[in-house]
């Protein structure tokens, strides 16, 4: 159970890095790639997939 | 400020359009995961308990799961039928819905599961490109089924270990099979929930005082175990006298394998070593199954036929024969039906005082006449009191 909740934690970082990139990101390219990545990050967080 | 605007509009567009994609994605998966299947009680179902009234520790979860008890009029033996061992085998699951909605009985009693891992039904193979849903056709529409997958939902039950150590055997298996509950036999009580699935399962085999529990699969046509009944070495004669008996009198062929000692976490191996009953475990052929499909789609599901994996039975890569006709979801449940009533009338022949006696199941040419949905009532006229949801 720890150790399910230290995974959540950690797939929540992750996408917030994400989204840190992508609001940074000068690229249309790169943007699209970091919103395809972050999808299943979400998925997961709203516990949907 | 003024030349930030175009990049603020543009990097809003895109996350506008990821949303709307994680949208319709994530409705997609919430349906899919929350689809109820009708079942509508059959005139033997005396009894609905939960997996939770023989061990507390799976109360409340996902896998609390509905056990459907058919009782007759005089006592006699027990047979455990599970389904959905492996849900996206779903001649299985079909085969067990067709037992609790027709069966009567006579003598004996039969209980039923039809989602054993309740969680894997829940999700389809990752990548796996799997269709979320399958219909059967009935006179009355058609019944919808969660397509399913081997592995429990990594929702319920995550993250996986590097290598999986079964309990008690301690053997070193693959890592995604701690999901897996046909490799987590026989359960532990404060284990993962597949493991907590196993332990309650093994609890109802020995509270039940079953006599033969019997595990429906289906396998892919590339693998060696399958068209067979695999038998733990309590239930040798019997499978071998099934086999036979299926062979001279049904209008296919079925094998008989013995449970190998050294393979642990399956049900035909831990169930016949950790409780007093006879464990069986049922395949049929599944091409949906096989590594050389072509498109993994619900006909593919539901009527078998593939050319690739015909093309791969050409080339001699097939333990099972595969043609034009392929292998349709009829002729698959109604293998499993005739053999579970094989075994159920050689067994009675050998143990009068123990007798399991079916009626109203159909038998294989029966399935393949008048269709699986022939067999699957319509919920809108379930009596009340007699309608459930898996």
């Amino acid at each position: 159970m720890i150790i399910t909740l230290l995974y959540y934690l950690l797939t929540g970082f992750i996408a917030v890095l994400m989204v840190c990139n992508l609001v940074r990101s000068k690229k249309w390219q790169e943007e699209i790639l970091y919103i395809l990545v972050l999808m299943p990050f979400l998925l997961r967080l709203l516990r949907l997939k | 400020m003024s030349a930030n605007i175009p990049m603020i509009c543009r990097k809003t567009l895109i996350s506008l359009s990821g949303l709307i994609l994680l949208i319709f994605a994530g409705l997609s998966f919430y349906k899919s995961r929350h689809l109820k299947e009708p079942v509508v009680l059959g005139p033997a179902v005396s009894r609905v308990k939960t997996l939770s009234d023989y061990f507390e520790g799976i109360r409340g979860s996902i896998n609390d799961v509905n056990i459907y008890v058919c009782e007759g009029p005089q006592p006699g033996g027990t047979i455990l039928l599970l389904g959905g061992t492996h849900p996206e085998e779903p001649a299985a699951r079909l085969a067990a819905w067709i037992f609790v909605e027709n069966a009567k009985i006579k003598q004996g009693r039969l209980i039923v599961i039809l989602s054993a891992n309740r969680s894997a039904t829940t999700v389809t193979r990752l990548g796996g490109g799997y269709p979320a849903d399958y219909t059967i056709p009935t006179s009355w529409g058609g019944q919808t089924f969660r397509m399913g997958d081997r592995w429990s939902n990594p929702l319920d039950q995550w993250p996986d270990p590097e290598v999986y150590i079964h309990y008690p055997s301690r053997q070193e298996l693959a890592y995604v099979d701690i999901r897996n509950l046909n490799r987590t036999w026989p359960g532990r009580a404060n284990g993962t929930l597949t493991e907590k699935t196993c332990y309650a399962l093994t609890q109802l085999i020995r509270q039940e005082k079953v006599d033969i529990a019997i595990d429906l699969h289906e396998a892919e046509l590339q693998y060696p175990v399958i068209s067979t009944i695999v038998a733990h070495e309590k239930g040798q004669d019997l499978a071998a006298m099934a086999s036979m008996m299926i062979t001279g009198t049904e209008d296919f062929d079925i094998g008989m394998e013995n449970s190998p000692y050294a393979l642990r976490g399956l049900s035909h191996r831990e169930i016949g070593d950790h409780t007093d009953a006879i464990s069986l475990l049922l395949e049929t052929p599944e091409p949906f199954l096989d590594a050389t499909r072509g498109r993994t789609d619900r006909a593919l599901l539901l009527e078998g036929k593939d050319k690739f994996v015909m093309k791969a039975g050409q080339h001699g890569l097939l333990f099972e024969k595969m043609d034009e006709n392929g292998w349709p979801i009829d002729v698959r449940v109604g293998r499993h039906c005739s053999t579970v009533l094989h075994i159920a009338d050689l067994w009675s022949e050998e143990h009068p005082d123990l007798s399991i006696k079916l009626t109203q199941i159909p038998r294989y040419a029966d399935v393949i006449h008048n269709g699986t949905g022939f067999y699957l009532h319509n919920p809108k006229h379930a009596e009340s009191g007699r309608l459930y949801f898996e």
